[in-house]
């Protein structure tokens, strides 16, 4: 994937001649204080056409196509009136694509995630690490080569993070990976490659790959040595 | 249980109204007391009750109609921002008039039967329901609208699944208002001009004196209403299945 990215908006440049290279089949993280145009550069690169800025993304082979990506965010955007399985089945069922093999992969998703007995259960009977989760797997469901993940994890309390982390690291083993996040930790634990985006303009302050595979545990030593760094690169912007 | 407390309340309302019937000692052609009035009620019943089966038919006819109309105006105007920008300006002005006023001139056009009562309801449900699942509409949450489309969701797919689901509740708001004075149509049209109903029913035995008579058909209006919008209410419960309204609960010190 490419950017060579330039974006204004009332009047502050987020991004000027922005460019990043990230590479397939591993999970990428970007990591950076609230508010530096993380999110807007999810949203652009899943081909978000309100989004006007100069320069090109292009995710290889075509240009930035919706078609490629599948995204994530925060919210877990569970729609209330629909059961899990249907949660899960959304893309499909928007697309009217929905057939009896979907539905199996489905309902397969749910269960290695813990979920097979909510299967019917509509999303006010779960607990937000629970709903997360749903959204996590609706999104793998999608099926698409890159997966745009915007802090997903953050509205959650620390022990159900760390489940979830697990949960996705083990689900998206091979995919590629844009995760964005402001928790130093969470990129030790599941980046193959952490980028560290700051300022304003946004620029890459700081790239890495952390040794060893995700998920990382946090005692390993990778993770306490590059934790104090981290930190400290990002407290300096 | 809801039968136990209207039976209560029916019972209080009685009470409260024989007093106030005793204490001031009207007259019975000014306001007679619920004996009377159930005495009317009874000699009377075959007659007002066809009566009632014209005027309920008025109003159930008008509700769905002008529902029909109310969602699909909200529709077209949330597709299309161009027809949105004509049509909200006739929509507030169309109940900027008076539907009293316009009651002759709907008469004129659709005749003493029940089309103009129709007519006539449809005026007075049609706003309520269009404006309010109209801005149910606008306010699907963003995200999901997102989510859609980086899923390469179409139009109708977004529509049926997302938008049109999320913005059942505030149509049902809208809804519960409309159901609440759909009758003042129904009622005013048979004033204006007809030959069949409780609002043509009342009116000639205001005229002959009867107040008797026009307070059990007030009556019979007041019960086929409650009716009418607890029914409704009922099934627009069921509709949203997936919220349990909310109370303030004081027991919890909340």
């Amino acid at each position: 994937m490419l950017d060579k990215v330039s974006l204004s908006f009332e009047g502050t440049t987020i991004f000027d001649q922005l460019s990043l290279q990230i590479e397939g089949g591993k999970c990428t993280c970007i990591l950076g204080p609230s508010g530096c145009g993380k999110s807007t550069l999810l949203k652009m690169i899943s081909g978000n056409r309100s989004i006007e800025y100069q320069g090109s993304i292009r995710i290889a082979p075509g240009p930035a196509d919706t078609n490629l990506t599948a995204w994530m965010s925060q919210n877990d955007l569970l729609l209330p009136w629909m059961s899990l399985e249907d949660n899960v089945l959304l893309g499909v069922k928007l697309r009217f694509e929905v057939s009896s093999s979907l539905r199996e992969k489905g309902a397969r998703l749910l269960e290695e995630a813990g979920l097979g007995a909510y299967r019917k259960s509509l999303p006010s009977a779960l607990s937000g690490g629970m709903r997360q989760r749903v959204a996590l797997l609706r999104t793998l469901m999608e099926d698409r080569p890159v997966l745009l993940m915007d802090e997903p994890f953050s509205a959650l309390d620390a022990l159900t993070r760390i489940k979830l982390q697990q949960l996705a690291a083990k689900l998206t083993k091979g995919k590629t990976v844009l995760l964005v996040t402001h928790d130093p930790l969470e990129a030790l634990r599941l980046g193959d490659k952490i980028l560290v985006l700051a300022g304003t303009p946004a620029r890459v302050a700081a790239s890495f790959e952390p040794e060893g595979k995700s998920p990382r545990d946090a005692g390993d030593s990778i993770v306490s040595e590059q934790y104090p760094l981290l930190l400290k690169t990002l407290m300096k912007q | 249980m809801i039968l136990f407390r209207l039976a209560i309340l029916g019972a209080g309302f009685t009470l409260l109204w024989q007093l106030l019937v005793s204490i001031t000692g009207a007259p019975h052609y000014i306001l007679p007391g619920p004996g009377p009035v159930c005495n009317a009620l009874i000699n009377n019943w075959s007659t007002l009750f066809n009566h009632l089966q014209i005027t309920v038919t008025e109003i159930l006819a008008g509700l769905a109609i002008g529902t029909l109309l109310g969602c699909s105006c909200a529709l077209t105007m949330f597709l299309s921002p161009h027809l949105k920008r004509w049509m909200l300006p006739v929509l507030i002005i169309s109940q900027a008039i008076p539907v009293f006023a316009l009651a002759p001139i709907l008469v004129l056009w659709f005749g003493y039967g029940m089309a103009s009562k129709i007519a006539m309801a449809v005026l007075i449900i049609f706003f309520p329901v269009a404006s309010s699942f109209y801005h149910g509409l606008r306010r699907t949450e963003p995200d999901l609208l997102e989510l859609a489309r980086v899923m390469d969701a179409g139009t109708y797919g977004v529509m049926r699944f997302i938008v049109i689901p999320s913005a059942i509740p505030a149509f049902a708001a809208g809804l519960r208002v409309a159901v609440a004075v759909a009758p003042i149509g129904a009622i005013v049209g048979e004033w204006v001009g007809s030959s069949a109903g409780l609002g043509y029913y009342m009116l000639h035995a205001n005229a002959r004196m009867q107040i008797d008579n026009m307070f059990a058909a007030l009556t019979l209006l007041s019960v086929a209403s409650l009716s009418i919008y607890f029914s409704i209410d009922f099934l627009l419960n069921k509709l949203i299945y997936w919220e349990t309204p909310q109370e303030l609960n004081h027991a919890r010190g909340m």
